[in-house]
């Protein structure tokens, strides 16, 4: 437990820039299935450091399930998850986080009745230390802990584009974008290396997404991030991914680059059905 | 900038008010007689507010509704009656064991400890069995959570009412079940004279006022801190705490393990200002007389919670009592007192209906239940905590 503690509370290294090449995380053989439902089947991942991957795939495919096993939340029925060289199947998703995933949410979930500094502020819970009796008699190095971390929180939301103005805004009073905004910053808050993006650019116009899709660029060419996103959008998919993977009926069905998937027979026929039947 | 401002403008009015509200409660027994009902009243009312602020945090901070908040009392008084009584007076020969005793014993066969470290073992002991109640309730959610507290209430209930068939070897019991484990010794503090209940209630009025004080400020400083944001992001969508780095055991259990501990430290009090200790005290309905405060008051808010139980405190003591004719006017033969927590019950319900979010609603909670925000609706069933 301790050992295992020791491990987490460190902050991810990042990278050196020598060392950028090589896989960040390996799903090898996952497979989730509730009940007699097959969700995620045999599925073969791999993301290389600071690329910017996509899963598509029609609806039910199993893409956020296979986010959720990734993230934690679910453990998966088979197969292995390695994160940054450690093995992590069925680790909490706190666990998970601490070591350097983080996430948002295809419908967004943010803390709504907590400021938009607030959130942020609960983004960095394990990069924090002070416990139960730290906080009741906050100690200086508590107090210096609280003031950095909220001085970090308001770069966050700077750095997202948030207008200062709104940093103690409740978030259900932000608008839709500015959610979306914060949820990200949240996301960065834990200080992750792999950012995994479930359908960010949903209820964004096309303006939006352009930009959406050139601040993921920045993250990853500015704070050495891997991104993966799950994404309806194709036009945002085929701009921003390195690789696309996609899922139907929980299986991989094709993987490739931007224009080898969309040629992939299999993956048209997945979106608009098999032709010439009948 | 202004927010850094904001935040210590209003840490600094919550000080001055708590200092303000605590200097006036402090001379308020220079205007009653030391032995006055109204100072029975408000000592009971104090130890009240203990109570109520420890299972805020519980149910206000962290959401997980506690109905078995009254086995903190029981384990409190508990501690009392083992450690400050001629409860086991064969210990040691019947010579009994002394810890920084009091001067005044009834008796000096059984153990008797120092109060203030009856407090610590009562608030440490409070803090495992919260943490033990906490356990089987990790995996559920809401309605379930306060069926499987209400029944670690009743069964620790039951083990105080026939503690007395529960025996350790010849001579010693785990309780006095129905009856009282009594007389209790009183408190006796470094530097002052020994408490005695029969002259005056004035120490042990502040003596309860200095436990609001410890307690509000355990509250107010949990609440604004990374432990505080990690219960209400828990309490908003656990989900997304989960996935944002808060670990859902261990902070649910600091909830318990807090929440218990001050009810413990409350009840350890009552304990000794009962100077009993027996099974019929902890009752099912204590618990809901007390979640009836914070209801009242409005969760998750410190100031409200201590208006709640304060007025809480004093319909039962004052208000409840007064209505004792009424019955007999209309020809009917019942007392009013008979059927206290119903009324308490009642006055939830209608509270729950005209203002739910409380007499002194916290910001938060008011938002939640207008705007139905609050818990994710979208369920993951397999969240693993």
């Amino acid at each position: 437990m301790s050992a295992e503690d020791a491990v987490v509370r460190q902050a991810p290294r990042h990278p050196a820039d020598g060392g950028a090449d090589g896989t960040i995380l390996q799903a090898s053989g996952v497979s989730k299935t509730f009940g007699g439902l097959v969700a995620v089947s045999d599925v073969e991942f791999a993301i290389q450091r600071r690329s910017i991957v996509s899963i598509i795939g029609p609806n039910g495919a199993g893409k956020t399930t296979f986010f959720n096993v990734l993230t934690g939340l679910y453990k998966p029925t088979s197969g292995r998850i390695e994160f940054d060289g450690r093995d992590v199947t069925g680790a909490r998703p706190d666990k998970i986080t601490a070591l350097g995933i983080a996430r948002t949410f295809q419908n967004i979930r943010l803390f709504a009745t907590m400021s938009a500094l607030e959130n942020v502020l609960v983004g960095q819970h394990v990069r924090m230390r002070a416990g139960l009796l730290g906080s009741i008699l906050r100690p200086p190095w508590v107090v210096t802990e609280e003031r950095s971390v909220r001085e970090r929180g308001r770069d966050l939301l700077a750095y997202v584009g948030l207008e200062p103005r709104a940093f103690d805004e409740l978030a259900v009073n932000l608008s839709y974008g500015d959610q979306r905004r914060v949820e990200i910053a949240r996301a960065l808050a834990s200080d992750p290396q792999l950012l995994l993006l479930d359908e960010p650019t949903a209820g964004m116009n096309p303006q939006e997404s352009a930009s959406l899709t050139e601040f993921m660029e920045t993250l990853r060419d500015d704070r050495g991030l891997t991104i993966l996103l799950i994404e309806h959008d194709m036009q945002v998919v085929m701009n921003v991914s390195e690789q696309i993977t996609v899922l139907d009926h929980g299986e991989k069905i094709s993987e490739g680059l931007p224009d080898d998937v969309r040629r992939d027979r299999r993956v048209v026929e997945a979106y608009l059905g098999t032709q010439g039947e009948g | 900038m202004r927010r850094l401002r904001a935040v210590r403008q209003s840490r600094r009015a919550n000080l001055i008010l708590a200092v303000v509200a605590i200097g006036l409660a402090a001379l308020v027994p220079f205007f009653f007689a030391p032995l006055s009902t109204f100072m029975n009243n408000a000592v009971l009312a104090l130890a009240y507010v203990v109570m109520a602020l420890g299972l805020n945090i519980v149910v206000g901070f962290a959401g997980l509704l506690d109905l078995g908040y009254v086995a903190f009392y029981a384990f409190g008084s508990y501690t009392v009656g083992w450690l400050a009584s001629d409860f086991f007076a064969y210990i040691n020969g019947g010579k009994g064991v002394h810890v920084i005793a009091p001067q005044l014993l009834s008796s000096p066969a059984g153990i008797h400890v120092n109060f203030l470290l009856i407090v610590v073992v009562a608030i440490v002991l409070c803090a495992v069995v919260g943490a033990l109640i906490g356990l089987p309730t990790l995996r559920l959610r809401g309605d379930y959570i306060a069926i499987v507290t209400l029944a670690f209430g009743e069964i620790i209930r039951v083990f105080a009412f026939f503690g007395d068939d529960i025996r350790f070897g010849k001579h010693y019991l785990l309780t006095n079940g129905r009856q009282a484990i009594s007389p209790v010794d009183q408190i006796e503090l470094p530097l002052l004279h020994q408490f005695d209940s029969a002259f005056s209630l004035r120490p042990y009025y502040w003596f309860a006022l200095a436990m609001v004080a410890l307690v509000l400020f355990v509250n107010f400083r949990l609440r604004d801190s990374r432990l505080g944001r990690a219960w209400i992001a828990i309490r908003e969508d656990e989900v997304a705490a989960a996935s944002m780095g808060v670990p859902l055991v261990k902070t649910k259990l600091l909830a318990y393990a807090t929440g218990g501990a001050l009810g413990g430290m409350a009840g350890a009090f009552l304990g000794v200002y009962y100077n009993s200790v027996n099974a019929n005290q902890f009752q099912f309905g204590f618990s809901i007389f007390i979640l009836g405060m914070i209801i009242l008051g409005g969760l998750g808010s410190i100031w409200g919670v201590v208006i709640g139980a304060v007025a809480l405190s004093f319909i039962n003591t004052y208000l409840i009592p007064s209505l004792n004719d009424i019955p007999e006017k209309f020809g009917l033969d019942f007392d009013f007192t008979t059927l206290s927590f119903g009324i308490f019950g009642f006055l939830i319900v209608l509270m729950m209906v005209l203002r739910p979010e409380g007499l002194l609603p916290e910001r938060r909670r008011r938002l939640e239940l207008t705007e139905g925000m609050g818990a994710g609706d979208e369920q993951l069933f397999e969240v693993r905590a």
